[in-house]
């Protein structure tokens, strides 16, 4: 099933400078899976070697996180747009 | 932006910076609430910050940066912005609010080196408003 991935500013120069990448997969975890084979240089930039979701990243499918969904196990239906964004924030 | 981190107060306050991702000039300003709801500490909210990006999206811009406020420090990165600043292609615009007059500053931070950028912000007179050069 393919779904569009917006990428953050601070991860385009890993992919090309695309802001935009298609890509296939029937979970959140897939997609990324695909992201990082694709484009190597994403790895450990939004999944964590130990497999949790990098602490300053926000992913959603469509309008809902995914932290507050199944995680990496969401499901992704065709079609969906899934938006990887910073967490900003400081003091 | 000076507006809305006055209106933050006592909490700081923050926002983002929307334009062409590695310009000069944000085209335009996106108050968000401080997820945090601090004085101390700000945090975009994350559903808020989905908002904008596809606003962004939808002008062929990009978020490009962020503003927040300082109520009672100096307009420079404190430590803790310095290690969550993650892209060395945002402007980083600290809003003091200490004195009578608030102060705007703005700053590239790369892999934790500071370097302060001229900034103008329309509208924004007297001390502190920055060297009439570029524009943000």
């Amino acid at each position: 099933m393919a779904v569009e991935v917006r990428l953050p500013t601070v991860l385009r120069s890993h992919a090309g400078g695309a802001s935009v990448v298609t890509l296939d997969g029937s979970t959140i975890g897939e997609v990324l899976g695909k992201l990082v084979a694709e484009y190597p240089g994403l790895t450990g930039q939004v999944v964590q070697a130990d497999g949790s979701l990098h602490k300053f990243v926000n992913i959603y499918v469509n309008d809902d996180d995914v932290r507050y969904l199944d995680g990496l196990e969401t499901p992704v239906p065709d079609g969906a747009e899934i938006s990887i964004l910073p967490a900003v924030a400081g003091g | 932006m000076v507006a809305h981190c006055l209106r933050g107060l006592p909490d700081e306050a923050c926002g983002l910076l929307v334009g062409s991702y590695g310009g000069d000039e944000a085209t335009h300003i996106f108050p968000t609430a401080n997820a945090a709801a601090s004085a101390m500490v700000y945090e975009i909210d994350p559903k808020e910050m989905l908002g904008v990006d596809r606003q962004a999206q939808a002008l062929g811009a990009d978020i490009m940066g962020v503003f927040h406020s300082h109520t009672h420090t100096d307009a420079y990165p404190s430590p803790t912005d310095v290690a969550q600043a993650l892209d060395p292609g945002w402007h980083y615009v600290l809003v003091s609010l200490r004195d009578t007059h608030p102060v705007v500053r703005s700053y590239l931070i790369t892999a934790g080196t500071i370097t302060e950028e001229p900034v103008e912000v329309p509208g924004l007179a007297g001390p502190g408003a920055g060297e009439p050069e570029g524009s943000l």
